[in-house]
């Protein structure tokens, strides 16, 4: 299913992403999973109420039994008999830099998952494709952590004080002015933690009055940042312009609910690339619908930053747009920089007022001289400013890695959801049963995956989700290959309907007979 | 060698069924009891299949005869 060029001038390249959907039996056998998971479901419940089994699961004390039951919806319900089934899956502690390959601690469960114990030993090696490491610069190289190091000796750790206190250094200043001229925008702001970029610093630009529309599929920050704004929220259905566009329409001709006002503000809230479908956004469509209907627009350019772009500066390079069209960038330095914290970037103005008034400034710590050194360096390599082509090599490596890893997982016949450029790869494994046996298998042959399911993707379509690294050789990606093609077949998880032959090698020669 | 392909399908097949209805991740008293219930229903439908199904299929066609030609009635006999 290819998405066909609408504008025809407004992309300068093709737009492909993928939503293939599985045939209707797939849906129908997950139906059944969860039908057999959740009667199992009851009848374990019942059998911890009438005291036939040992309770582990939280529970309301004697006094309480009277009150309005705590645990007795769905979500709880889902924890207690489904989750836990295949809980050693997720929370798995690593014990070394979570680079192209990190080594695990090993744990083992008596009690079918309800506690775990350590055995004591590590797993060594084990291939990493679920670090957000796309650049590759979680590394431990003494020669990359020069600078780093200094740093540390000269600053210590602790900044302990607040932006608007005494917790702004020099180090802040000369990183809000790198990240300014790498975006390309007049000013920046840092901040020590990702996710309070978004949800301290929504509530500081929007209020009470004003109109957030959001995608559908946003990151709980942003949602969280939203709703602690008090402004009305609406949801547009996931990178789908037109319903974007009756929204805005909506409101410009019919204003708040009840006094019929004109909005205060009308904000657009996007993220670059969206981690759990691997989909970039429509920004060309985004921004001239914006201009026309006069809205502002903040981009959430988490994992799309250093990712995606000709040299690495995000879907806005990737367009080919100037980064003078959006309102707000926000980005995070976890993902492809190998640190912590975020920034907002855009106009001189807007930095200022969320200088002054971001409740992240007022009362949360800054970030650590060390880290902003870390982000320092990783973007000067990425800018090209320590000397050498490294940091460009590195966005080539990552395009190359994800578009050959893309396209053999393709060819194999597995469905794979978004964009072809996008280095997240999130593969479907639709049944609950599946899940839990993909990432065990996947781990016997050392290779670590994350996988997801229900409530953080539609209860039918769970899936594993692949983060490409430049780090990554291509001997890995094959060894990561072979096996998804192995267990793909053992699994029988290739149900997709528009792959070439799984082994187009055998086709190429020429057949001289 | 066919003996051992077909086992290895079985095999296969069985890990299919065990994967897509959860029964891969449930204790195993819950899978005996699931796989009990199950064994028992399949007994009992093929039970029914074989006790009622001819019955039932030769009554049809009876009815069919009857509607389509009634001079076929003297030449044609069905032994119940």
């Amino acid at each position: 299913q290819k998405n066909g060029v609408s504008n025809g001038t407004l992309y300068k390249k093709t737009f492909i992403e993928h939503f293939e959907q599985a045939p209707m039996y797939v849906a129908v056998l997950t139906f059944l999973g969860f039908g057999v998971g959740t009667v199992f479901g009851y009848l374990r419940d019942f059998m911890r109420a009438w005291g036939l089994e040992k309770r582990n699961v939280a529970a309301e004390r004697e006094e309480q039994k009277d009150f309005v039951p705590l645990y007795q919806d769905f979500e709880n319900f889902y924890t207690r008999n489904l989750y836990m089934r295949i809980r050693d899956n997720w929370n798995r502690p690593i014990c070394s830099v979570p680079g192209p390959q990190f080594d695990l601690m090993e744990r083992v469960t008596d009690d079918y998952n309800w506690t775990f114990r350590f055995t004591g030993r590590t797993i060594k090696n084990v291939i990493n494709m679920g670090s957000y490491n796309y650049l590759g610069f979680a590394e431990t190289d003494v020669n990359a952590l020069k600078t780093v190091t200094i740093e540390l000796q000269k600053y210590g750790t602790g900044i302990c004080s607040t932006r608007q206190e005494m917790g702004t250094l020099d180090k802040h200043v000369e990183l809000e002015k790198l990240v300014a001229k790498f975006l390309g925008v007049e000013d920046a702001m840092v901040f020590g933690m990702g996710f309070a970029t978004n949800s301290m610093n929504i509530p500081a630009l929007v209020g009470k009055g004003c109109l957030i529309l959001s995608d559908e599929l946003n990151h709980t920050s942003l949602v969280l940042g939203a709703r602690l704004s008090g402004a009305t929220i609406r949801i547009f259905k996931h990178n789908n312009m037109q319903s974007l566009e009756t929204l805005l329409r909506d409101a410009i001709v019919y204003g708040q609910p009840r006094s019929r006002r004109a909005w205060r503000k009308i904000i657009i809230l996007v993220e670059g690339i969206y981690s759990m479908e691997g989909s970039i956004v429509r920004l060309p469509e985004l921004v001239t619908l914006k201009k026309k209907y006069k809205a502002y627009l903040y981009l959430d350019e988490a994992h799309s930053i250093g990712a995606v772009g000709a040299t690495g500066r995000g879907v806005v390079e990737y367009f080919g747009m100037s980064p003078d069209d959006i309102d707000v960038l926000m980005g995070t330095f976890t993902k492809s920089f190998g640190a912590a914290g975020g920034y907002i970037a855009g106009k001189k103005d807007l930095v200022d007022f969320l200088r002054t008034h971001s409740h992240s400034a007022v009362y949360a710590t800054s970030m650590c001289p060390p880290v902003a050194e870390q982000i320092i360096r990783a973007m000067k390599c990425l800018m090209g400013l320590d000397g050498t082509t490294q940091g460009l090599q590195r966005v080539r490596q990552l395009g190359k890695n994800t578009r050959y890893f893309r396209r053999r997982l393709h060819e194999m016949g597995f469905i794979i959801y978004g964009n072809d450029d996008s280095p997240v790869v999130p593969l479907l494994l639709y049944m609950p049963g599946k899940i839990g046996a993909f990432a065990r298998r996947m781990l016997e042959k050392n290779i670590g995956v994350v996988v997801v399911g229900f409530p953080a993707t539609p209860i039918t379509e769970s899936r594993a989700r692949f983060c490409v690294s430049a780090a990554h050789t291509r001997e890995m990606l094959d060894t990561v290959l072979n096996a998804l093609d192995e267990l793909g077949d053992f699994l029988h998880l290739k149900y997709s309907r528009y792959s070439k032959s799984s082994h187009p090698e055998l086709y190429e020669e020429t057949r001289l007979e | 060698m066919d003996i051992k392909s077909t086992k290895n399908y079985l095999y296969w097949l069985y890990c299919q069924f065990e994967l897509i209805t959860c029964s891969y991740l449930m204790e195993p008293w819950e899978k005996l009891l699931f796989y009990t219930f199950n064994i028992t229903m399949l007994a009992t439908v093929l039970y029914a299949t074989y006790t009622f199904v001819p019955g039932h299929v030769s009554m049809a066609f009876q009815l069919l005869l009857r509607f389509f030609g009634n001079q076929h009635e003297n030449t044609v006999s069905i032994v119940k």
